[in-house]
């Protein structure tokens, strides 16, 4: 076309250059603040009587969020002495039909403050807003409605004609998906007819204190769930209770396995969700561009925060040229920044301590020998950041091919035969996910069936839904959370 | 992306072209929805906002096909392509007008001097279930009027059947009798059913020398659908990685909204790359999105909608 003509007035727009989107920050002001936090115990919020508190800040720009308690041993007697008081009078005897109502009220009051969770789960964690407002909190408020279903249909479940449930619940989550570990802890133990004493991580504790207040909103009856803050000394206590019927932990292994230490020769049951090191098995005749965006979000969601992430990439040789081009071409297109920006695809590195120890194993994974590539992108100044990152060249002798990075760090390796795929997909003492892309059905499925991880993905990667059971085999832990699966730990 | 351009002899039968176009990388056809569905949710605001809408303004096709169709009707519509809002000239034109070989003389005459083009649809248009002679008789007529751009149909019947070649060999054909006039192919994306097809009429048409890809009629539902254009955009990016040449992508049919538009600009930004955010390589086959850009537009500048009854229905 004739783009200059004199006779046309008015501005042309630049052509052929990049839209550049203007910031799209989701506003502050839907969620308050408070300057200091209490416990929440046997409904009410109460100070600590260990007086110790501890500050939780913004990872995005290191600026303090708000004080919480550290609850110390007579902060969690009191808890578990509530939890017991309320299992015993109040939660245990109730009808199925009337636990499952306090659960959807819960799930409806959660979906109708969907919004003031995201920012804060956001300000709190570093995670995009584009996440907790589309992944996390959905999933959260799903969750919940899912085993409030549940909460009547108990003797069908496959688990007895009278299933009971185990007493007080004894729980302890991590800080990178604060909430939804939350929702996938509490809400199949109270269904189940258990009470709780939960303890969110050190550094995200301000949605489950918002949760908290959900409760009270819920006129869920006090002692039912108990929310405990504190750092890895409230932990240790909470577990090594005497009055905790059941442990249930989601973490890292070397801490499940202090756990699993503490609980052994007890009545306690216990279920462990713990790290992972997930294959992602891309073949040579998978759709590659669906396969590029499995790979991005296996590892780069929630800036590789993800116990089920799929860091290792295990892609055919025929094609792995074709596939790390076009990986870098979209991986080039991601935008690092303002996790309340509602363009941001990754966020903030949640805490300095997960910064360092991804710059370590990064640093290893060169001196090991293996290529790093990330795009050109620049870091904010403050806050904890690591750009995305892409290892090529590494080999299974490799740290970074064998240790849980958590962070945003995929590992690529090649294969040749779909033997060698799953050989070195099983070639770890993790077993919590998998991938597998591949436009044939068969391929699929004998793919699938041998490998030996607790989720198989099938041409997609990081899907979560409430009724899919979730968990590891080998070193990932035991016990499933999500599904009818997730009952089970619950109930005796 | 391909480290090797096509063979010659990839289009020597319809056996190596069909090795060649069941040998691209399928689609998945839930993972484009959810990329599409993604991409959707970026948040285009103020000064962001106000050069998509610029841009989107100037890449529309501004469309009458319909029987009912006059010299008045296209005078009208004509006008309004090369000054779309009269009360502020600093909007800019819009890329070309689009209407029946019949009415291209009209076109022309009315929008000599603007800068405006001229497409015309041709190879009877929207079936395309006519004898090539026809077909090619159509598309001379409409170049001789004066079209500047030719959107032919594909013959879905023969992609269907499995005779890609006849499909191939009435592109070339067609963009023989087009001369110097730009060639769109309608792949008609709506009767071809899955996204694999897409992507292989995708390839078929950049083969076969066409200059656009283009998704829809308009006569057909569903029309440009967002996973759709992705794939299509996918292929041109591919082609060009392969081959050095930019192919143009144009959904057409259904884009109503300033939002609609504006989505479409965040998968050119985002799937294709920055040089195609450019009317000679993406366009939007569109009339009634125009007014909804325009009034969007007066809202960034002036802070309230002015209503409907300021802008021109022609």
């Amino acid at each position: 076309m004739a783009d200059d003509d004199a006779t046309t007035a008015g501005n042309r727009p630049a052509l052929g250059t990049a839209l550049e989107y203007a910031p799209a920050p989701e506003s502050r002001s839907v969620v308050a603040i408070r300057d200091s936090y209490d416990l929440f115990i046997d409904g009410v919020f109460t100070p600590a009587k260990s007086g110790e508190r501890i500050t939780t800040v913004n990872p995005a720009d290191e600026q303090p969020l708000a004080e919480v308690a550290a609850a110390g041993e007579e902060d969690v007697d009191l808890a578990v002495v509530a939890a017991r008081r309320a299992f015993d009078e109040v939660w245990g005897p109730m009808p199925g039909a009337e636990r499952g109502k306090y659960l959807f009220r819960i799930s409806r009051i959660l979906a109708e403050r969907a919004r003031e969770f995201a920012v804060l789960e956001s300000l709190d964690n570093g995670k995009p807003i584009k996440e907790t407002r589309d992944v996390d909190i959905p999933l959260v408020a799903a969750h919940f409605f899912y085993y409030a279903g549940w909460a009547d249909k108990l003797a069908h479940a496959g688990y007895g004609p009278d299933p009971r449930p185990l007493g007080v619940a004894a729980q302890v989550i991590p800080w990178n998906f604060p909430l939804l570990m939350l929702a996938w802890k509490i809400a199949p133990a109270l269904a189940t007819g258990n009470t709780v004493v939960l303890k969110p991580a050190e550094t995200t504790p301000l949605t489950a204190l918002l949760f908290a207040e959900v409760c009270q909103e819920a006129d869920l009856p006090a002692g039912v769930v108990n929310i405990l803050t504190g750092a890895g000394a409230t932990g240790r206590t909470l577990v090594a209770h005497p009055g905790a019927d059941k442990v249930a932990f989601t973490g890292s292994t070397a801490v499940g396995r202090e756990i699993a230490r503490v609980a052994a020769g007890t009545a306690k049951r216990v279920t462990l969700e713990l790290g992972g090191k997930g294959a992602n098995i891309v073949y040579d005749d998978a759709a590659l561009d669906q396969a590029v965006e499995g790979i991005v979000s296996g590892i780069f969601f929630n800036q590789g925060h993800v116990c089920c992430a799929g860091s290792r990439l295990l892609v055919q040789e025929s094609v792995a040229d074709e596939v790390l081009e076009r990986l870098k071409t979209r991986v080039s297109r991601l935008r690092l920044g303002d996790p309340l920006d509602k363009n941001t695809d990754i966020g903030a590195i949640n805490s300095a301590a997960q910064l360092d120890r991804i710059r370590d194993l990064a640093g290893t994974g060169q001196a090991e020998g293996a290529e790093s590539w990330s795009p050109a992108c620049d870091l904010p100044e403050r806050g904890y950041w690591f750009p995305p990152t892409v290892f090529t060249g590494v080999s299974q002798s490799h740290r970074i091919a064998r240790e849980e990075i958590f962070g945003p760090v995929l590992s690529v390796l090649t294969f040749r035969t779909p033997e060698e795929a799953v050989t070195k997909a099983n070639n770890t003492p993790y077993g919590l996910s998998a991938g597998v892309w591949t436009e044939k059905g068969s391929r699929m499925l004998w793919t699938a069936n041998r490998l030996r991880a607790g989720i198989v993905w099938s041409n997609t990667f990081n899907k979560f839904d409430p009724a899919s059971p979730f968990g590891g085999y080998k070193e990932s832990g035991y016990g499933r959370e999500g599904g009818r699966h997730g009952l089970e730990g619950y109930l005796v | 992306m391909p480290d090797t351009a096509y063979a010659s002899d990839t289009a020597a039968s319809n056996t190596s072209l069909r090795a060649y176009l069941y040998g691209l990388p399928g689609v998945d056809e839930v993972g484009a929805q959810a990329r599409a569905a993604d991409l959707s949710t970026r948040s285009i605001k103020t000064t962001a906002k106000r050069a998509a809408i610029d841009l989107a303004i100037s890449m529309v096709d501004l469309t009458t096909l319909e029987g009912a169709d006059t010299r008045g009707k296209v005078r009208a519509m004509s006008a309004k392509a090369a000054h779309p809002d009269p009360a502020d000239p600093s909007v800019p034109r819009v890329a070309a007008v689009c209407v029946y070989p019949d009415m291209v003389e009209t076109a022309v005459a009315a929008l000599r001097g603007t800068g405006v083009g001229v497409a015309s649809v041709a190879t009877a248009f929207p079936s395309g279930r006519a004898p090539l002679e026809a077909k090619l008789a159509d598309t001379r007529a409409a170049v001789a009027a004066g079209a500047t751009e030719i959107d032919m149909v594909i013959d879905r019947g023969a992609f269907l059947s499995g005779d890609l070649r006849k499909v191939h060999d009435e592109i070339i054909a067609v963009k023989e009798a087009c001369g110097t006039a730009h060639l769109k192919v309608i792949l008609e994306t709506g009767e071809l059913a899955t996204l694999d097809n897409v992507r292989r009429a995708s390839y078929l048409a950049m083969l076969a020398g066409a200059d656009f890809i283009k998704t829809s009629t308009g006569k057909v539902a569903p029309a440009a659908t967002l996973p759709v254009t992705l794939v299509m955009l996918e292929a041109v990016r591919d082609h060009h990685a392969a081959t050095g040449r930019r192919i143009g992508v144009k959904p057409a049919g259904g884009i109503r909204t300033t939002k609609d538009a504006i989505k479409n600009l965040v998968l050119v930004n985002e799937v294709a790359g920055a040089a195609w955010l450019d009317p000679a390589l993406f366009r939007l086959g569109a009339s009634s999105v125009l007014n909804d850009l325009l009034m969007q537009r007066t809202r960034l500048t002036t802070g309230t909608y002015p209503g409907p009854d300021y802008y021109t229905l022609d």
